[in-house]
């Protein structure tokens, strides 16, 4: 009779193998107990298509199961994982080693999110000013009781805001934002850019109550156009893009 | 909560130009500028006020600007304002949505519309300009 080997010894015999390595700089912080934050590091073999989450799942497995971090779908769809990878907010799950094109790998939590524990951050700020910018369909009828009409959207119509609904909440906009690193009160681009993929949404007829939400001493005035959000956005959204959208309207320049 | 809790990066982290390209370096360029004008503003009206004190205390403080180290001030004044006006226009055309592309369902790699070589031209442009005035202050400056 074949044995059926344990969960862990399948887990050690799937251990990455491969003739290049590099060296993973994890940071562990845990707000409750320490004060400062320290780095790992571990020597980690990869192929050209490992993904640095896959790195990191890998000292969890085969070196130290305490570090801390987020992850679900494994690609690029639930935004979970975002991270500062060598400097700038990615998602590890969409981020291969090889294509870092460095021999040393840190991992730290994104930057502007409070921090739970090593590499997972609280996201409650994010998920408030999402919900501020009243992310769904304002109008007086609607498609579900019945004997109304589904509203109809041109493929035109359509392409003003498709790009904006790709938005995964993944944080990253937010992380590489030059305001959100000082002002904690500060909208970002993440909501600011889904207050345009609504506004823009020829089935919505909410823009007037949206705008009054943004016009505030820390909405949407408070964004210098600087561009980083578009920068690292994974899902190709370009907040920028949005943002500028809807100041448009309220400077008069969009109607 | 203290800016430790909210992992915050501070005032370093919004001023650092290394990342994020040129609109980094034109955000930073655009915030210190802005400060070096008001600045120069503030002592403006601290120098004129000076005529209060007669013609004699107009043409001491006026002195100031004729040393070296007041055309070198004076220099970089200028390059601050034509920084300043050439990004600040970039900037507000901008935020009016002029310039920063047109939505279309985005493709991998997911080139950002909004971060587009007119901008950049624009940044460039405005650095340029700044340097090439900032020279022709000096050589009139010094040329005397
Ligand atoms: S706009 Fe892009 S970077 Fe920002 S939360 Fe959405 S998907 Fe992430
Ligand atoms: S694990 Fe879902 S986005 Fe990376």
């Amino acid at each position: 009779m074949t044995q059926v080997p344990s969960i862990a010894e399948e887990q050690l015999s799937t251990s990455l193998s491969s003739s290049k390595s590099v060296t993973l700089r994890i940071a562990r912080f845990n707000p409750e107990h320490e004060n400062e934050r320290k780095f790992m590091e571990f020597t980690i073999p990869y192929e050209k298509w490992t993904t640095v989450l896959e790195a990191i799942l890998e000292v969890k497995k085969h070196f130290d199961h305490s570090v801390a971090v987020r992850y679900s779908c494994r690609q690029a769809t639930c935004g979970s994982c975002g991270m500062i990878i060598n400097g700038k907010p990615r998602l590890a799950c969409f981020t291969k080693i090889s294509e870092l094109d460095s021999d040393i790998v840190t991992v730290e939590p994104m930057n502007n999110f409070p921090i739970i524990r090593d590499l997972a951050v609280r996201f409650e700020r994010l998920f408030d000013t999402h919900h501020k910018i009243k992310p769904y369909l304002i109008r007086d009828d609607s498609e579900i009781t019945s004997n109304e009409k589904e509203f109809l959207q041109s493929p035109e119509e359509l392409e003003q805001y498709i790009q904006f609904s790709n938005c995964i909440k993944c944080g990253l906009c937010n992380s590489a934002c030059p305001t959100m690193a000082t002002d904690s009160s500060f909208v970002g681009p993440q909501a600011l850019a889904q207050a345009y993929r609504y506004v823009a949404d020829s089935r919505d007829k909410g823009k007037d109550s949206r705008l009054k939400v943004i016009d505030d001493s820390h909405g949407i005035w408070r964004c210098h156009f600087a561009g980083s959000c578009s920068q690292v956005c994974p899902k190709g959204v370009d907040p920028a893009m949005g943002i500028q959208f809807l100041r448009g309207y309220l400077l008069g320049f969009r109607s | 909560m203290t800016q430790q809790d909210e992992n915050k990066e501070g005032i370093g982290g919004m001023i650092n130009p290394r990342r994020y390209g040129i609109e980094r370096v034109a955000y930073l360029l655009m915030r210190l500028s802005g400060l070096g004008l008001l600045a120069y503003f503030i002592g403006h009206i601290y120098e004129t006020s000076s005529i209060l004190k007669g013609e004699v205390g107009w043409n001491e403080f006026l002195e100031l600007t004729q040393t070296n180290e007041g055309h070198a001030v004076l220099a970089i004044v200028i390059a601050m304002c034509v920084f300043h006006t050439v990004n600040g226009i970039r900037v507000m055309l901008g935020h009016g949505g002029v310039g920063v592309g047109k939505p279309a369902r985005p493709d991998y790699p997911y080139t950002p519309a909004s971060q587009n070589a007119r901008h950049k031209i624009g940044i460039y442009s405005a650095i340029v300009l700044a340097a090439i005035a900032m020279m022709y202050g000096l050589a009139v400056m010094f040329g005397e």
